[in-house]
């Protein structure tokens, strides 16, 4: 048997999966990326082939991806997180034609095609709002665990209306309607309400074709899946694994190039 | 003797002065904004009164201004910051045609008629990236406070090129310039002239012409004026010390005295 894996090196996590030649997750691991990115890319590997029992010269093939992906000094290759998201949440559910990504740091619009392929793609790169950060403020500001907001904010019963745009700006917002003694949970309500009203404008630029499924690491926050659910009219595919979903992508793109290399046409050719 | 009162509610600091009718500053204070803005503009008037000795009964009229302005209770009209700081830059500087106000949350450039009338505006409210707070930020990320920022940056020698496209992904430019062995001054210095960017981009959206008049709280810092000098290649004009962060309710307590003369005006005989 041998293995695949892909290394998403994200700006705020590092992802790390191994994948058996089915295709299965056989191991994963996820850390924080700090400082020092070649180092949070070893670890998470090294993780990884702990979590599957393995040894290294067992996994093949290495695809690194993420904005840290030419950090991963042992990777074979790397692929845009782009085309691993892609790839990655059709595997996962077959159904996918719209990818949402929302990380730390961006969040991506992409539409696929039954193989997983790109058909189109946008992202903020220019401006944090609507991404993980505008979560990272609210949180600061009300002194509440990320993984924590959106419980709260599910609690809500008359959601304020964010007005501001920037993340930035979006802080002392929050603390205002504080002031003005609203509710907590009805303004994490709001909160979560204006990070996917951003959302769905991207993706209505690349075109929302159901199934959607919503990866990254903030698909892991229940609030937020609401949202969106409630913004777009229907209801986005979220899996357990929904933050490992760039690596994954990483690790199958890596099971490709095992699987072509031993083509007979390339067997030939080496002959 | 009349005296009126502006009082500006700014996002950041709220500014109150007292002037009296032979145009004179009896009194001024400035108190951070926080969030209870009915509070706080009442606060700012008290001790600009008691540092002009008077009480509140004794001003004639009250003029509030600022993103605050209809949160003060005791003014007896409220007029946009733009016609305020207008009237301010004019009376600090009467050949005032174009004035860049710079506050902690917004930037606004607005060109003035020869009678000190807003012809036409721009501003920038939805993006930290062109305010104040785009420095404060960048400050932060390198463990210094709004503060230290006129002197850190005074010490600079080049700046350091930070894009400024957002104050949020700020932070990952000014760790990689850190990593880079950049000296945090140098990264200052980058900071503002960015804003300095963004300010003339926003000058010229509203047609510029001289004279020039600089206003808002992030005048404070020298460099902004001398790198928007260098960058228009022309005079700029920037009111003396802290006056920068009071010409806006400055204006504003003018305008009190020329409504008061016009009420007079239009009294019946």
């Amino acid at each position: 048997m041998s293995y695949a894996a892909g290394v998403d090196v994200g700006s705020t996590q590092t992802k790390a999966v191994i994948i058996d030649e089915s295709r299965s997750i056989v191991g994963r691991s996820l850390i924080d990326t700090g400082a020092n990115v070649v180092t949070a890319a070893e670890t998470a590997f090294a993780e990884a082939l702990a979590d599957a029992g393995i040894l290294e010269p067992e996994v093949e093939y290495v695809a690194g991806t993420g904005y840290g992906r030419y950090r991963v000094t042992f990777g074979n290759t790397q692929v845009t997180e782009i085309s691993c998201h892609g790839r990655g949440a059709v595997q996962m559910f077959p159904g996918t034609r719209t990818v949402v990504d929302m990380g730390g740091q961006d969040t991506k619009a992409i539409r696929v095609n039954a193989a997983g392929e790109i058909a189109d793609f946008c992202m903020n790169d220019k401006c944090a709002a609507g991404t993980g950060r505008f979560l990272g403020a609210a949180s600061a500001a009300l002194d509440i665990p990320l993984a924590e907001l959106g419980g709260v904010a599910m609690k809500a019963q008359h959601p304020v209306r964010i007005s501001t745009t920037c993340t930035v700006f979006a802080e002392s917002e929050v603390l205002s309607w504080l002031g003005k003694g609203k509710k907590i949970e009805d303004i994490l309500a709001g909160v979560h309400q204006s990070i996917a009203a951003r959302s769905i404008g991207l993706l209505r630029r690349v075109g929302i074709e159901d199934e959607v499924t919503f990866t990254g690491g903030v698909a892991r926050n229940i609030g937020m899946i609401e949202a969106l659910n409630r913004g777009m009219d229907l209801k986005v595919n979220v899996s357990e694994d929904s933050h490992f979903m760039g690596a994954l992508g990483a690790a199958l793109f890596a099971l490709d190039h095992i699987v072509a290399s031993r083509s007979p046409v390339f067997s030939e050719a080496v002959v | 003797m009349t005296f009126t009162a502006g009082i500006d509610v700014g996002s950041t600091y709220t500014k109150a002065v007292i002037l009296n009718d032979s145009q004179e500053i009896a009194g001024r204070a400035l108190n951070n904004t926080g969030f209870k803005l009915a509070d706080i503009a009442r606060r700012t008037f008290e001790q600009a009164l008691s540092e002009a000795a008077q009480k509140s009964s004794d001003i004639s009229y009250v003029i509030s201004t600022g993103f605050g302005r209809h949160m003060v209770e005791f003014s007896d009209l409220a007029v946009t910051d733009l016609t305020a700081s207008a009237r301010g830059a004019n009376f600090l500087f009467p050949s005032t045609r174009t004035v860049l106000d710079v506050g902690g949350q917004t930037m606004k450039a607005s060109l003035l008629d020869v009678n000190a009338r807003v012809k036409s505006f721009r501003l920038n409210d939805k993006c930290a990236a062109g305010t104040g707070a785009f420095l404060e930020k960048t400050a932060r990320y390198m463990g210094f406070s709004t503060t230290e920022i006129g002197p850190l940056v005074a010490t600079s020698k080049q700046a350091v090129p930070i894009s400024g496209v957002c104050a949020v992904f700020a932070e990952s430019e000014v760790i990689n310039q850190l990593s880079l062995g950049a000296a945090p001054a140098d990264i200052m210095h980058g900071a503002i002239s960015s804003l300095v960017d963004r300010s003339v981009q926003l000058m010229k959206r509203v047609h510029m012409e001289p004279a020039f008049t600089l206003i808002g709280g992030i005048l404070r810092f020298e460099t902004m004026a001398r790198l928007v000098r260098e960058l228009l290649k022309a005079e700029v004009n920037v009111p003396g010390g802290d006056m920068v962060q009071f010409t806006t309710a400055l204006g504003a307590a003018i305008l009190g005295h020329q409504r008061l003369r016009k009420l007079a005006d239009t009294k019946p005989a």
